[in-house]
């Protein structure tokens, strides 16, 4: 993980992630122009490329409320930032693993806007602040999606294992 | 111990005797649903397919529904172009539950399915929409997915990966005064409970006023519980739900309904007495923050909305056109009706409703999602308030996050549209 770029409140929407407007365009190549659109100076810094990948957009709890819009995920995915949230929706948790994008469940986290964060052994730790939070582990049946590098891979294999049909 | 209905529905399908909450299961897919993002389904679909020498097949094509309603008639070339596209899937691959652009057939989702008859109960349904949770009025369990996890269900006919969820009961007593109604019940519950109060949880309702209400009323609910978190919402299927399916649905065979043990484990029970309820109204910028009418009387708008898979059905448009007739949209306001499907369309159009709506002023609109969720007509410019009878009002929802979505019911924007301020529908308004 790296620094905080952005720092977000609570029920952080898929409309507030994506907009409903862009929702014609579904390619996870062509989703990441409109990530956090309406926060236009957030959106414009990821535009010019103004932001790492592994930055760390630290947000309240049930991120990703709403919709069950898959581009809220890849839009994400697209510029490689890491979420880290208090809690995090269900759809959208379940569309995070489904696509690969990296996330982490820490209840307590705190943390600025500019904070360096890691990762390390079940804990996020904040090395602006010197202060450690425990993430959460995800259940064994998503971290099988996630171990076989996300579900369509896993389907693949599922799919392989059941004899052909005519 | 005994089981919940989600737990007794997710035990059939994964073919086992019992399962509990938070267990692990593989629910075979009795319906699985999408709208235009069926184009990110064939995508996926496709790629799934990629370099396994497997035929890229639909598991089972009459279990595949295909509704096109987000952008209907569509906005824009590029909408266009991914209808043109999943036409020549579902035709390639016949998809016989196809609701093309139509004004006999098509319609919203989460209203073509019940009223076809393609939900039953103890179905487990998906679909790529967050509001598939309506389903669960005619006793199924149907939750939300995304388009990657509809394209393994298109692969395999199984969900993956699923936890059985805890299920919170939620027991409603007492009638609803005059213009009070489903909706007001579920706006005040995700107040009580938050928006993410029943995260990863069903919501599972119980009581004489549940007993008491029809399936339009039960979709309501159904469907806004996932505004609470919730992965799904149920009615247990009971006579009213065989009476929807047999007279309205006109579904013909048997029916195996599924209640609840007496014995069912519930991880908590929420009682709500509706006998004083107020029309309630959700307040900028989240579906929790729930107000009683008599907060926010008063405050003008500009745009007033009653459709949507939400409220949008024959009896919202029957109590609208009741407190309309004979009166007029206030100027300054503007009023848009969009009927949820092109069935409940032609009904209103025969019974009058529609003729009131527009002789009042408002635009009566072809039924489709757009207004909704800001991405196809019914924007709003800056600063400027909207009343809807819709799910959501987060911040941009209407296609400006510069201005506001109130949430009501039917009664409340009708009432509200003749005055060009939020008012009580109750006592003639005011």
């Amino acid at each position: 993980m790296g620094k905080v770029v952005l720092k977000l409140g609570k029920d952080i929407s898929t409309d507030d992630i994506y907009p409903g407007r862009f929702m014609a365009t579904v390619l996870p190549t062509e989703t990441p122009q409109f990530c956090f659109h309406d926060r236009t100076e957030f959106n414009a810094q990821l535009k010019a490329g103004a932001i790492p990948a592994g930055s760390v957009v630290v947000a309240d709890e049930n991120f990703g409320c709403g919709s069950s819009r898959e581009q809220a995920v890849s839009t994400i995915r697209g510029h490689e930032l890491v979420i880290v949230a208090r809690s995090i929706a269900r759809i959208f948790l379940q569309n995070a693993i489904n696509l690969g994008l990296s996330l982490v469940i820490c209840p307590t986290i705190e943390a600025e806007v500019g904070d360096e964060l890691e990762l390390a052994s079940g804990k996020v730790r904040n090395r602006t602040s010197g202060r450690e939070f425990d993430a959460v582990p995800l259940p064994p049946a998503r971290q099988a999606i996630v171990d076989a590098g996300g579900l369509i891979p896993y389907t693949r294999k599922k799919l392989l294992e059941l004899p052909a049909r005519s | 111990m005994g089981m919940t209905v989600v737990e007794k529905i997710l035990a059939r399908a994964a073919g086992v005797p019992a399962v509990r909450a938070l267990d692990i299961v593989e629910p075979r897919v009795d319906l699985a649903m999408s709208h235009e993002n069926a184009a990110l389904v064939i995508n996926q679909f496709n790629e799934i397919h990629q370099g396994t020498g497997r035929e890229p097949k639909p598991w089972d094509p009459d279990r595949i529904a295909v509704i096109f309603d987000h952008r209907v008639p569509a906005e824009g070339p590029k909408t266009a172009t991914n209808q043109k596209l999943i036409r020549g899937f579902v035709a390639r691959h016949g998809i016989a539950k196809f609701h093309d652009i139509r004004g006999d057939l098509g319609g919203i989702c989460h209203q073509i399915l019940p009223e076809r008859g393609y939900v039953r109960p103890g179905f487990v349904v998906v679909g790529t929409d967050s509001h598939t949770t309506s389903h669960g009025a005619l006793g199924c369990f149907a939750f939300g997915i995304g388009a990657t996890e509809m394209a393994s269900v298109w692969t395999l006919g199984v969900a993956l990966n699923i936890e059985v969820p805890p299920t919170i009961k939620v027991v409603v007593s007492g009638r609803f005064q005059e213009h009070v109604g489903p909706k007001d019940l579920i706006l005040h519950l995700i107040g009580r409970l938050t928006a993410q109060g029943a995260n990863f949880r069903v919501l599972e309702f119980h009581g004489d006023t549940i007993a008491a209400m029809s399936t339009s009323g039960r979709l309501t609910i159904c469907n806004m519980s996932v505004e609470a978190g919730a992965t799904g919402g149920l009615v247990p299927a009971d006579a009213e739900t065989e009476r929807y399916l047999r007279q309205e649905a006109g579904v013909t065979g048997p029916l195996a309904p599924v209640r609840p043990d007496a014995d069912a484990v519930y991880e908590r029970v929420v009682e709500v007495d509706v006998s004083r309820l107020e029309p309630q109204i959700a307040c900028p910028h989240t579906v929790d923050n729930v107000k009683p009418i008599g907060e926010v009387a008063g405050k003008a708008v500009q745009q007033i909305v009653i459709g949507s898979c939400t409220n949008g059905r024959l009896d919202d448009l029957e109590i609208a056109a009741g407190i309309l007739r004979g009166k007029q949209v206030a100027p300054g306001t503007r009023m848009l009706v969009f009927p949820a499907s092109g069935r409940i369309y032609s009904q209103a159009l025969e019974a009058g409703y529609l003729q009131e709506f527009m002789r009042a002023g408002a635009v009566v609109m072809n039924s489709g999602c757009g207004p909704c969720l800001g991405i196809h007509q019914g924007a709003l410019g800056d600063e400027e308030v909207a009343l809807a009878t819709t799910n959501r009002n987060f911040k941009g929802r209407m296609g400006n996050p510069k201005s506001e979505v109130y949430l009501c019911s039917s009664a409340v924007a009708a009432a509200s549209a003749i005055t060009g301020v939020i008012t009580d529908p109750r006592a003639g308004g005011r």
